[in-house]
């Protein structure tokens, strides 16, 4: 049966090696009511949020798009790797910037430093997170702002990021989410494996630690 | 005898169902809330995978995000009502208990949990929505997820989980007369930094912790993701279970009684080691108010708004410069007597029966300054009944200050309570984020207190002087 689904389930893959253009955002602390705002998540489903990606940077009172903003410019589209500033993806845990960002055409995202819940949706959604030392992140966006044209490479497999000058550098990733990212591995199925373990710790089996007297009785009807 | 261990550590260790080699700890989860916004995409994954809900009891649902909090049968929003209808029918399909609109258990889903005593302590907690942390209040682990992790949790009851780092925040002495929950809260994250947090699960500790309600400690506990931890804890204690007893789910008769025997073995233990230690001093924390666009950028109400050019690092300068701009707000110079459009009072931060007390200890008797809105939103139904039972809908209206319906409401304009842009707003939210409550907000984040007086002043005020402090 699971293999029958099998393929529908398995998770975006990333593209490893991928190598393409950057833009970047030159901004600390972007929270995820920049990247979609509030007002565009009475959506009951995953479609439209590209179009919407920065709205508020990306477009005026009007409708507008404003000229100086990163994903307006003629050669926007197909750079698939965003370069931003410490801190990315604070805030809200909203799982739709991380699909805006990708629905873009997003792949990756390099920065200094991520927050944790947009980091853990960005790999649900292969989104691959790259955090970089800081000085390390100061030249890459010398160099990209002063060549839009440079390529970036960044290997999944090795963990490593390449720049237009010829410098790679490592970035961390846990093994599972390098082979979650690499192979597509379902989560679910991957929990539903252990339905075992889960079954006997429901009914009370050996607990290690403290007090499950916490544990709530199934909740009665309102 | 086994080596000392954290409070969260524990509650982790009772938690872990497998650990797979080379993969994150299968962790249990107690405690599934969901709500409009974050469950849809869930939902839909599931059915088109043809999986099931494993548990539905464990997952509670409630519409807050979008609700409108106008008059219960007033206009809504039509995409806003229909992701609550499909939060319904979701529910309804999948044997989840869901308080819809107009249910008396309604409310954010942050002021439900433990009010209804659905938290309780030892638990795992999560839902879609940051502000989870709420629930460590009551010393259960509670975080925050993404709607792919909401999916996992509705199909498995588990989700894969790295252990955090442990950093304890020791706060000592106690707050002053006229300083709120919300003013040590925004202090610890002024302290701390918008990321200083990321990775760590905060214990809130030391006598002045102690010393708060449980409901203090839930507005301290909210904000923790506010300096990027995803959790925030406060080990349960006499105050805690004082505060549970009868709620509608806590458990009751013996089952109370084991509880609390397990409970009081939940606090960490003396010589448990954590990865950080930062301490505070409460005495020293003033009324606070923000004046930037991230929860970090506070100051003391009665402070200047720092300067760009007295800072030395060039990012931070960029980014104070980028901020103030935004804001409309002048460098080096007080926020006192600035003039201010609108005030929220409400939110999971802020939205409970003591915070509308306190705004209403200082609206009484007097009336909202002209061309100032005053919003003060309830948390819950129940926040809700018992503020009429005590007649502070009628100080409020009275006051002229606005009485609605609970719900998220102006914290992040999703269901229409916006903030018009360039206006100032003071309020008991927990983001000021640019364009958070409505594009082209400027959002003045503060406790209660402030916000009332700011509505009847007209300007930023410091509080004390009302309360006679």
């Amino acid at each position: 049966m699971m293999n029958e689904t099998a393929r529908e389930t398995t998770r975006p893959v990333f593209p490893s090696p991928l190598t393409s253009r950057c833009l970047v955002l030159p901004v600390n602390h972007v929270d995820t009511d920049q990247i979609m705002p509030a007002r565009f998540l009475t959506a009951i489903d995953k479609a439209g949020f590209g179009e919407r990606l920065f709205h508020d940077w990306r477009y005026d009172a009007a409708g507008q798009p404003l000229a100086g903003f990163i994903l307006n410019r003629p050669d926007a589209a197909g750079a698939a790797i965003l370069v931003a500033g410490e801190n990315f993806g604070c805030g809200s845990s909203r799982e739709h910037a991380a699909w805006a960002l990708v629905q873009f055409g997003f792949r990756a995202v390099i920065c200094p430093s991520f927050a944790d819940i947009f980091r853990q949706n960005a790999i649900q959604n292969g989104l691959l997170p790259v955090a970089i030392p800081g000085d390390f992140h100061r030249r890459l966006v010398k160099l990209a702002e002063m060549d839009s044209n440079a390529n970036l490479t960044i290997d999944l497999e090795t963990r490593t990021v390449t720049v237009p000058d010829g410098q790679a550098i490592g970035f961390p990733l846990d093994t599972f989410s390098r082979i979650r990212l690499l192979e597509g591995v379902d989560e679910i199925q991957f929990i539903l494996r252990h339905e075992a373990d889960i079954e006997a710790f429901e009914s009370g089996g050996p607990r290690r630690g403290v007090p499950m007297a916490c544990s709530p009785d199934p909740m009665p009807a309102p | 005898m086994s080596a000392p261990r954290t409070l969260y550590r524990k509650i982790w260790d009772a938690h872990v169902v497998a650990q797979p080699p080379g993969a994150p700890a299968i962790l249990y989860i107690d405690r599934h809330y969901i709500h409009e916004v974050t469950s849809p995409q869930a939902f839909s994954g599931l059915s088109r995978r043809g999986r099931k809900v494993r548990r539905p009891e464990r997952t509670t649902a409630t519409a807050d995000h979008s609700v409108p909090t106008g008059p219960i049968d007033g206009p809504a929003d039509p995409q806003a009502a229909t992701q609550v209808a499909a939060l319904e029918t979701n529910c309804r399909r999948n044997g989840i208990v869901c308080f819809g609109p107009g249910h008396p258990h309604q409310g954010i889903v942050h002021v439900i949990g433990p009010e209804l005593g659905l938290t309780l302590p030892g638990m795992t907690v999560v839902c879609g929505d940051s502000h989870t942390a709420t629930h460590g209040a009551l010393g259960a682990l509670a975080f925050g997820i993404g709607t792919s992790e909401v999916e996992q949790v509705l199909a498995t009851q588990c989700l894969l989980q790295v252990p955090s780092m442990t950093c304890r925040v020791e706060i000592t002495g106690r707050l002053q007369r006229g300083v709120t929950a919300k003013d040590l809260v925004l202090a610890i994250v002024a302290a701390l930094g918008t990321a200083g947090g990321t990775g760590y699960v905060l214990e809130y500790a030391g006598a002045a912790v102690r010393g708060l309600s449980v409901e203090e400690r839930m507005t301290i506990c909210n904000m923790s993701i506010e300096a990027g931890a995803r959790a925030g804890l406060v080990a349960p204690d006499d105050t805690t279970f004082a505060y549970l007893r009868d709620r509608p789910y806590a458990p009751r008769g013996g089952a109370w009684d084991e509880a609390v025997a397990a409970w009081r073995r939940l606090p960490s233990d003396p010589d448990a080691v954590y990865d950080r230690i930062v301490s505070l001093d409460a005495v020293a924390v003033e009324p606070m108010i923000t004046f930037g666009t991230t929860p970090a950028m506070s100051m003391p109400i009665t402070g200047d708004v720092p300067d760009p050019d007295d800072v030395a690092d060039a990012e931070i300068r960029q980014g104070l410069r980028k901020a103030l701009a935004y804001m409309g707000l002048p460098a080096g110079r007080p926020l006192l007597g600035h003039s201010v459009n609108v005030v929220f009072i409400g939110s999971c931060t802020n939205g409970r029966l003591e915070d509308l007390a306190a705004a209403a200890a200082i609206f009484r008797g007097r009336r909202v300054a002209p061309g100032v809105r005053a919003l003060v939103v309830p948390g819950s139904r129940a926040v809700k009944r018992a503020a009429e039972a005590m007649g502070l809908d009628r100080v409020f209206r009275e006051a002229g200050a606005e009485w609605r319906e609970p719900g998220c409401s102006m914290c992040l304009g999703m269901n229409g309570d916006r903030v018009p842009p360039g206006a100032w707003c003071v309020s008991t939210s927990n983001r000021n984020f640019e364009g958070r409550q409505g594009g082209g907000s400027r959002t003045l984040l503060a406790g209660p207190p402030a916000a009332a007086v700011a509505a009847v002043t007209g300007v930023v005020t410091d509080p004390r002087i009302v309360l006679e402090v």
